[in-house]
Protein backbone atom coordinates (compact mmCIF):
# COMPACT_ATOMS: atom_id res chain seq x y z
CA UNK A 1 0.00 0.00 0.00
CA UNK A 2 0.99 3.74 -0.86
CA UNK A 3 0.38 6.20 1.89
CA UNK A 4 0.12 9.45 -0.47
CA UNK A 5 -0.69 13.01 0.99
CA UNK A 6 -0.78 16.00 -0.04
CA UNK A 7 -0.82 19.15 2.74
CA UNK A 8 -1.00 22.51 3.19
CA UNK A 9 0.74 22.51 6.52
CA UNK A 10 4.15 21.75 7.68
CA UNK A 11 5.17 18.10 8.38
CA UNK A 12 7.91 16.72 10.71
CA UNK A 13 10.04 14.55 8.25
CA UNK A 14 11.88 12.70 11.48
CA UNK A 15 8.46 11.95 12.95
CA UNK A 16 6.75 10.87 9.64
CA UNK A 17 9.85 8.26 9.02
CA UNK A 18 9.92 7.01 12.41
CA UNK A 19 6.23 6.29 11.68
CA UNK A 20 6.60 4.93 7.94
CA UNK A 21 9.52 2.43 9.32
CA UNK A 22 7.71 1.12 12.01
CA UNK A 23 4.92 0.08 9.59
CA UNK A 24 7.59 -1.97 7.43
CA UNK A 25 9.60 -3.85 10.22
CA UNK A 26 9.60 -6.96 7.13
CA UNK A 27 11.68 -4.21 4.73
CA UNK A 28 15.29 -4.74 4.83
CA UNK A 29 16.03 -1.36 3.32
CA UNK A 30 14.12 1.81 3.50
CA UNK A 31 15.24 4.61 0.91
CA UNK A 32 13.73 8.12 1.51
CA UNK A 33 14.43 11.46 -0.10
CA UNK A 34 13.85 14.96 2.02
CA UNK A 35 13.02 18.46 -0.15
CA UNK A 36 13.39 21.56 1.70
CA UNK A 37 13.44 25.01 1.06
CA UNK A 38 16.96 25.96 0.32
CA UNK A 39 18.74 28.42 2.89
CA UNK A 40 21.43 30.50 0.69
CA UNK A 41 22.99 33.77 2.12
CA UNK A 42 23.58 36.40 -0.72
CA UNK A 43 20.92 39.14 -2.56
CA UNK A 44 19.22 36.52 -4.31
CA UNK A 45 18.79 34.33 -1.48
CA UNK A 46 14.88 33.04 -1.09
CA UNK A 47 12.77 34.42 1.61
CA UNK A 48 9.81 32.09 0.69
CA UNK A 49 8.58 29.82 -1.51
CA UNK A 50 4.91 29.13 -3.13
CA UNK A 51 3.92 25.92 -4.28
CA UNK A 52 0.34 25.91 -6.17
CA UNK A 53 -1.54 22.70 -6.44
CA UNK A 54 -4.96 22.09 -8.33
CA UNK A 55 -7.58 20.12 -6.17
CA UNK A 56 -8.83 18.44 -9.35
CA UNK A 57 -5.54 16.93 -10.87
CA UNK A 58 -2.67 17.19 -8.30
CA UNK A 59 -3.29 14.34 -5.28
CA UNK A 60 -4.92 12.34 -8.02
CA UNK A 61 -1.91 12.98 -10.33
CA UNK A 62 0.56 11.85 -6.83
CA UNK A 63 -1.72 8.54 -6.92
CA UNK A 64 -1.28 7.64 -10.27
CA UNK A 65 2.46 7.68 -9.67
CA UNK A 66 2.81 5.74 -6.53
CA UNK A 67 0.66 3.46 -8.08
CA UNK A 68 3.02 2.84 -11.17
CA UNK A 69 5.61 3.07 -9.08
CA UNK A 70 4.36 0.02 -7.24
CA UNK A 71 3.83 -2.24 -10.05
CA UNK A 72 7.42 -1.47 -11.57
CA UNK A 73 9.44 -2.29 -8.77
CA UNK A 74 8.67 -4.99 -5.48
CA UNK A 75 7.91 -2.85 -2.41
CA UNK A 76 6.44 -3.50 1.16
CA UNK A 77 5.53 0.33 1.35
CA UNK A 78 5.83 3.90 -0.39
CA UNK A 79 4.91 7.41 1.34
CA UNK A 80 5.06 10.38 -0.76
CA UNK A 81 4.29 13.30 1.11
CA UNK A 82 4.07 16.63 -0.70
CA UNK A 83 2.92 20.32 0.38
CA UNK A 84 1.84 22.83 -1.05
CA UNK A 85 1.16 26.92 0.11
CA UNK A 86 3.90 29.36 1.61
CA UNK A 87 7.07 27.92 2.83
CA UNK A 88 10.16 29.29 3.90
CA UNK A 89 13.87 28.46 4.39
CA UNK A 90 14.43 24.91 6.28
CA UNK A 91 10.93 24.19 5.65
CA UNK A 92 10.58 20.69 4.24
CA UNK A 93 8.60 20.73 0.75
CA UNK A 94 8.32 16.79 0.15
CA UNK A 95 9.13 13.63 1.31
CA UNK A 96 9.02 10.13 -0.51
CA UNK A 97 10.37 6.80 1.28
CA UNK A 98 10.22 3.37 -0.18
CA UNK A 99 10.35 0.38 1.99
CA UNK A 100 11.80 -2.78 -0.21
CA UNK A 101 13.14 -6.40 0.70
CA UNK A 102 16.22 -5.04 -0.75
CA UNK A 103 17.71 -2.31 -1.28
CA UNK A 104 18.27 -1.43 -5.05
CA UNK A 105 14.12 -1.81 -5.69
CA UNK A 106 14.42 0.76 -2.58
CA UNK A 107 16.31 3.23 -4.11
CA UNK A 108 14.75 3.12 -7.74
CA UNK A 109 11.66 3.38 -6.83
CA UNK A 110 12.43 6.20 -4.68
CA UNK A 111 14.53 7.86 -7.49
CA UNK A 112 11.74 7.59 -10.01
CA UNK A 113 9.25 8.66 -7.62
CA UNK A 114 11.27 11.93 -7.06
CA UNK A 115 12.02 12.59 -10.92
CA UNK A 116 8.30 12.30 -11.93
CA UNK A 117 7.35 14.59 -8.65
CA UNK A 118 9.70 17.70 -9.81
CA UNK A 119 8.82 17.29 -13.68
CA UNK A 120 5.21 15.59 -14.03
CA UNK A 121 3.51 16.74 -10.97
CA UNK A 122 0.86 19.38 -10.82
CA UNK A 123 2.78 21.91 -9.25
CA UNK A 124 3.23 25.33 -10.06
CA UNK A 125 6.07 27.43 -7.83
CA UNK A 126 6.76 30.83 -7.25
CA UNK A 127 9.86 32.48 -5.27
CA UNK A 128 10.42 35.40 -3.24
CA UNK A 129 13.26 37.36 -2.89
CA UNK A 130 14.52 40.40 -2.50
CA UNK A 131 13.41 41.72 -5.81
CA UNK A 132 9.99 40.11 -4.97
CA UNK A 133 8.03 37.04 -6.35
CA UNK A 134 9.11 35.22 -9.23
CA UNK A 135 7.57 32.40 -10.98
CA UNK A 136 9.82 29.35 -11.70
CA UNK A 137 9.87 27.91 -14.95
CA UNK A 138 10.71 24.17 -15.36
CA UNK A 139 14.63 23.24 -15.63
CA UNK A 140 16.16 21.20 -18.79
CA UNK A 141 17.75 18.79 -16.33
CA UNK A 142 13.86 18.30 -14.99
CA UNK A 143 12.99 16.52 -18.25
CA UNK A 144 16.59 15.30 -18.77
CA UNK A 145 15.87 13.25 -15.64
CA UNK A 146 12.18 11.87 -16.94
CA UNK A 147 14.31 10.60 -19.98
CA UNK A 148 16.26 7.80 -17.54
CA UNK A 149 13.37 6.16 -16.81
CA UNK B 1 -25.51 27.48 -14.40
CA UNK B 2 -22.49 29.02 -15.92
CA UNK B 3 -19.01 27.30 -16.85
CA UNK B 4 -15.58 28.11 -15.15
CA UNK B 5 -12.74 28.65 -16.49
CA UNK B 6 -9.40 28.19 -13.69
CA UNK B 7 -5.74 29.59 -14.09
CA UNK B 8 -2.75 28.06 -12.74
CA UNK B 9 0.67 28.93 -11.65
CA UNK B 10 1.34 32.39 -13.32
CA UNK B 11 -1.75 32.59 -15.22
CA UNK B 12 -3.60 33.10 -12.67
CA UNK B 13 -1.73 36.28 -12.09
CA UNK B 14 -1.89 37.67 -15.42
CA UNK B 15 -5.67 37.37 -15.43
CA UNK B 16 -5.68 38.69 -12.07
CA UNK B 17 -7.95 35.74 -10.77
CA UNK B 18 -8.04 32.02 -10.17
CA UNK B 19 -11.52 31.65 -11.30
CA UNK B 20 -13.75 32.89 -13.99
CA UNK B 21 -17.20 31.99 -14.43
CA UNK B 22 -18.35 32.41 -18.43
CA UNK B 23 -21.38 31.43 -20.54
CA UNK B 24 -21.46 28.10 -21.72
CA UNK B 25 -20.34 27.32 -25.39
CA UNK B 26 -17.68 26.51 -27.67
CA UNK B 27 -13.53 27.48 -26.16
CA UNK B 28 -13.34 29.93 -29.00
CA UNK B 29 -16.23 31.34 -28.24
CA UNK B 30 -15.96 32.16 -24.72
CA UNK B 31 -12.65 33.67 -25.55
CA UNK B 32 -13.39 36.48 -27.57
CA UNK B 33 -15.44 37.59 -24.23
CA UNK B 34 -12.07 38.08 -22.98
CA UNK B 35 -8.95 40.01 -23.23
CA UNK B 36 -7.43 39.62 -26.71
CA UNK B 37 -3.92 39.43 -25.22
CA UNK B 38 -4.70 37.12 -22.43
CA UNK B 39 -6.55 34.71 -24.82
CA UNK B 40 -3.16 34.54 -26.71
CA UNK B 41 -1.99 33.80 -23.46
CA UNK B 42 -4.09 30.62 -22.56
CA UNK B 43 -3.77 29.40 -26.36
CA UNK B 44 0.11 29.37 -25.78
CA UNK B 45 1.78 26.02 -27.18
CA UNK B 46 2.85 25.63 -23.14
CA UNK B 47 0.19 25.39 -22.15
CA UNK B 48 -2.11 22.46 -21.65
CA UNK B 49 -5.95 22.11 -20.89
CA UNK B 50 -7.74 19.86 -18.63
CA UNK B 51 -11.76 19.43 -18.63
CA UNK B 52 -13.11 18.06 -15.53
CA UNK B 53 -9.61 17.18 -14.06
CA UNK B 54 -9.13 15.10 -17.24
CA UNK B 55 -6.38 16.16 -19.50
CA UNK B 56 -7.08 17.76 -23.08
CA UNK B 57 -4.62 16.07 -26.05
CA UNK B 58 -3.87 19.15 -28.39
CA UNK B 59 -6.50 18.69 -31.26
CA UNK B 60 -9.54 17.90 -29.20
CA UNK B 61 -12.77 20.37 -29.82
CA UNK B 62 -13.76 21.80 -26.58
CA UNK B 63 -17.26 22.57 -25.89
CA UNK B 64 -17.89 23.32 -22.77
CA UNK B 65 -21.88 22.75 -20.93
CA UNK B 66 -23.07 23.86 -17.79
CA UNK B 67 -20.88 23.18 -14.64
CA UNK B 68 -17.67 22.30 -16.71
CA UNK B 69 -14.18 22.98 -15.52
CA UNK B 70 -11.79 23.87 -17.72
CA UNK B 71 -8.51 24.76 -15.96
CA UNK B 72 -5.13 26.22 -18.05
CA UNK B 73 -2.28 24.78 -17.01
CA UNK B 74 1.28 26.54 -17.81
CA UNK B 75 4.60 23.93 -17.05
CA UNK B 76 5.07 22.59 -13.96
CA UNK B 77 7.67 23.20 -11.78
CA UNK B 78 6.94 20.71 -8.90
CA UNK B 79 9.36 19.42 -5.87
Amino acid sequence: MADVRLLGEGFSPPEEMAAFTAAHPAAGGIVSFLGQVRAEPGPHAVEALELKHYAAMTLPGMEALAAATRARWALDGLLIIHRYGVMHPGDPIVLVAAAARHRRDAFAAADFAMDHLKSQSWFWKREKTAAGWRWIEPRPDDHRDLARW
Amino acid sequence: MPAKLVFLGRLEDIVGTGELAVTPGPLEQVLTTLDPALAVELLGERVRMALNGALLGDSDAVVLAEGDELAFLPPVSGG
